[in-house]
């Protein structure tokens, strides 16, 4: 009886990447007519436990179920003959295609390909769940939102009734999330099965009947949304209890550290990337900056390193000893000479901020290899900070020559951040520092900021997640489409205050 | 029922983070040696000829006397010293293919001070001004591809590797124009030009195996080795950590370079005693094979280029001996690098049957 309700139902599901178990014997259900949200902290094995659905991956051990039938899932073509649909974390499309080309793309069992009747179906599936799109709009024209809305309507077009999105709301606004749910109630109406990957606790609230979590590749168990708390599913993805809230300390001395004035940048496109950027870092506060992903901000803190070539504008650095200093113009080795004191965690921790194939020390030599006139390294100091960050930080290695590549992104995460702030900054840049991180890891993150922030340094912290914005800044700078399209106060601004400005419509009312 | 979860026959999977013992990495790269010689065993047997009888020509024809063993060791010399220039480059993911040129260069650049300085200057400071030049002359012709890359982030490999055709043309019209002494020949060098001999072998060895040294701490232990490994990584990296990305590149491209242009000189002035076009003989080549067979390690590619010279020698054994073409050895030769680079693959990926989950990494 019981059995007859599962979709689609996981027994004693095990798989192995070598020696990692990404999944750990997994008993899990999905049913009709249900939303159920799939939770579990990086690396606890959501995904890789969906792409066994999706066709992907073969389990090693365990079978899947679908309406208590077992079957076998090889390729992700028999996923689709199961009616299996999976909208992936990074959209697959073909940028010079239309909606509806993208849409039938693939599609062999139609002998004449027939635009007209595919650019209906595509309508009419739109209608009935409420999506906004047209068929004939090219890929490249679009908003992420958009592609993302391609790709549902994608397993739809293909009969899809049992739908997997990985974390669909990590590239979207506020706004934008909300539309989405509101598709996904349409189709739970229409009995479809969806399951949605994600770490954040409040989407899981909004949107979900059912929450099951995972914890280090083990299945914890399912709850029911209506009797759980975010505190509870916390502790159940943690394992243990975790306070929830970053505490935010006021520095009242703050001082005016970095202004930039009208800064606009190219990309090596010719593409205009910043567009007469102005703001002012002050000492002893953190400066959020939000926005959507590619407004900016990965060019803002490379300016500011100089390491992206700025077309107008300046950036002004004032030392606490006093003077001014002008940074525009300089290369990262002549900012550094100079005296400005300035670090930078870069978003691409291994492929900018770190060197994969060395361990902790050699990484710590990027910030001194060139000290002394001897044309031979000096590895002592850096072995000695290396040890010292292993400790502080509590990095989990097996010593400090261990290749940084083959450590967890928590790790890496702490290896960086650790020689970042050794240099005691007095202007700190982090683009995306909790990303992929545990909440352990993220909280330590946080605190490190906050620290810095009370030690007196400026600290630009650009981040995706706006509750945390919100929660660990004073202030937050909204990019948009390259342009600032507001300030605002972190202590009394809302989620979707920012998530105007961050489409622009806030900023286009006030100018 | 029938519908049980099926796998696929075989499937790879990557290794633990540790991997094998290294005696277990050390067994499948013997046994990969041990097959090649066993698949060369069957090509022989085809021509009609003893395998066991050949690999015993091979081994008394390149180490069986001291003549020979001293043969075997003047092909090795180019090839490790070779190996060893393209090392840095490596390292830095810059993947110069132009050492064959770069050893042409330092050989034109030493003969042409061997034609005008001759007889006017003493053995040693003659010596001394043919390997400064060949230095330069490499140098130089291995700077120009990496300027190029540095400033308009052309693509080495092909520029390295047409590099060589231009200069390899102009030894071919000095060998049969300006220069030609006799038949399309250079003249030898006189005897100041040539490379004393120490323990019966052109003192190239002990240049070479100074190299060793020089490179090893070259690479591990100072700040410019340090930059070139960062670079390798990754260029944004070191972008980030304030390096001069295309300065570092143009100078390893001269060091590469030069110490090529400096084998060019060993070959001139120690072996041949004249310039020919083919005067690298495949040497920047092969040397990419030894570089990456002893993974830009420098020690491991003494033995290597040690290996190969072993191999080539003893094949030239064989053709007069046992009148098995030359073809044969190229053959074995390339079986052998078969093999040893396909084992990598196995310390890396083990394979996992359907049902019993064996490891399938060592050869049979």
């Amino acid at each position: 009886m019981e059995k007859n309700c599962y979709a689609i139902e996981f027994k004693g599901i095990t798989k192995r990447f070598g020696p990692v178990v990404a999944n750990d014997s997994v008993d899990l259900g999905l049913r009709r007519g249900e939303i159920l949200a799939l939770l579990g902290e990086n690396g606890s094995g959501k995904t890789t436990l969906m792409n066994m659905l999706a066709g992907i991956y073969l389990p090693d051990e365990g079978s899947i179920l679908a309406e208590g039938h077992p079957i076998s899932i090889r390729s992700p073509k028999d996923s689709f003959a199961h009616g299996i649909g999976m909208i992936h974390q990074h959209y697959k499309l073909v940028d010079v295609f239309t909606a509806a080309e993208n849409i039938v793309l693939g599609l062999e069992n139609e002998k004449k390909l027939d635009m007209k009747k595919a650019n209906a179906r595509v309508r009419e599936i739109c209608q009935r769940y409420g999506f906004e799109i047209d068929p004939e709009k090219k890929v490249y024209d679009m908003s992420v939102s958009e592609k993302q809305t391609v790709e549902i309507v994608k397993v739809l077009y293909r009969g899809a009734d049992i739908l997997i999105l990985d974390e669909p709301t990590a590239v979207l606004t506020p706004q934008e999330t909300e539309r989405l749910f509101s598709i996904l109630r349409n189709m739970r109406e229409d009995n479809k099965t969806i399951v949605i990957i994600t770490h954040k606790l409040n989407e899981v609230m909004a949107i979900s009947d059912e929450v099951a979590v995972l914890r280090k590749g083990k299945y914890i168990g399912t709850v029911k949304t209506s009797e759980t708390n975010p505190q509870a599913l916390t502790d159940m993805m943690v394992g243990r209890s975790v306070t929830l809230n970053i505490d935010r300390p006021l520095n009242e001395n703050q001082a005016e550290r970095l202004t930039v004035k009208d800064l606009s940048c190219f990309d090596h496109e010719h593409i205009k990337k910043l567009d007469k950027v102005s703001f002012t870092a002050m000492g002893g506060e953190i400066l959020g900056v939000a926005g959507i992903a590619g407004s900016g901000q990965k060019e803002l803190l490379e300016a500011i390193a100089g390491l992206c070539p700025v077309a107008e504008g300046s950036i002004t650095y004032y030392p606490p000893e006093g003077g001014a200093d002008e940074l525009v113009g300089k290369t990262p080795m002549q900012i550094r000479k100079q005296g400005v004191s300035l670090a930078f965690i870069p978003e691409d921790r291994l492929g900018m901020g770190l060197v994969g194939s060395m361990g902790m020390t050699g990484n710590m030599m990027l910030r001194s290899w060139r000290r002394g006139r001897s044309p031979f390294v000096n590895r002592k100091e850096p072995q000695t900070l290396a040890n010292r960050i292993l400790r502080d930080l509590e990095v989990v290695t097996p010593d400090v020559e261990f290749p940084v590549r083959k450590l967890s992104g928590g790790n890496v995460q702490k290896v960086l951040v650790g020689r970042e702030i050794a240099s005691s900054p007095n202007v700190l840049m982090t683009a995306y520092a909790v990303r992929g991180l545990d909440i352990n890891t993220s909280y330590t993150i946080y605190n490190l900021m906050t620290e810095q922030k009370m030690r007196g340094a400026a600290v630009i912290f650009v981040g995706e997640d706006l509750d945390v914005l919100l929660e660990l800044c004073d202030r937050i700078l909204v990019l948009c489409g390259g342009r600032v399209s507001g300030i605002v106060d972190a202590r009394s601004a809302t989620k979707e205050e920012i998530g105007l400005l961050m489409t622009s419509v806030g900023g286009k009312e006030e100018a | 029922m029938d519908e049980a979860i099926k796998t696929p026959l075989i499937r790879l999977a990557k290794r633990t983070k540790s991997g094998l013992s290294p005696a277990a990495v050390w067994l499948i790269r013997l046994g990969s040696i041990l097959l090649a010689l066993l698949l060369g065993c069957a090509v022989v047997a085809l021509t009609g000829n003893n395998p066991i009888k050949a690999y015993g020509t091979m081994i008394s024809g390149s180490m069986g006397s001291k003549v020979y063993f001293q043969q075997t060791v003047k092909k090795a010399i180019p090839l490790l010293g070779c190996a060893l220039a393209i090392a840095p480059c490596f390292k830095m993911r810059f993947w110069n293919i132009g050492a064959e040129g770069q050893i042409t260069a330092g050989a034109l650049a030493a003969t042409f001070v061997a034609r005008t300085l001759s007889g006017k200057l003493p053995a040693l400071p003659l010596l001394l001004c043919m390997a400064a030049a060949a230095i330069l002359g490499g140098g130089l012709w291995g700077l120009i591809p990496g300027f190029f890359k540095a400033r308009w982030n052309t693509n080495e490999t092909l520029f390295t590797l047409m590099m060589n055709y231009i200069i390899i043309g102009v030894v071919a019209w000095l060998q049969a124009g300006p220069w030609e002494a006799r038949q399309g020949r250079i003249a030898q060098f006189d005897a100041a030009a040539q490379l004393p001999r120490v323990a019966g072998i052109h003192c190239g060895w002990i240049i070479v195996l100074a190299l060793v040294l020089f490179i090893h701490i070259y690479m591990r232990h100072t700040k410019q080795g340090y930059e070139i490994a960062v670079i390798g990584d990754s260029m944004r990296t070191a972008q980030y950590a304030g390096m001069n990305v295309g300065r570092i590149m143009m100078r390893t491209m001269f060091l590469s370079g030069a110490i090529s242009g400096l084998v060019g000189f060993i070959i001139v002035s120690g072996a041949n005693h004249t310039l020919a076009h083919d005067v690298a003989g495949g040497v920047g080549f092969t040397s990419i094979t030894v570089a990456w067979l002893s993974q830009l390690n420098a020690f491991a590619m003494i033995a290597i280029s040690l290996m190969l010279g072993i191999l080539t020698k003893g094949a030239d054994t064989l053709q007069t001996v046992m009148n098995i073409p030359a073809a044969i050895s190229d053959i074995i030769i390339g079986l052998l690098l078969f093999c040893m680079l396909g084992c990598e693959f196995f310390i890396n990926y083990k394979l996992i049957f359907r049902r019993r989950a064996g490891k399938g990494g060592a050869k049979s």
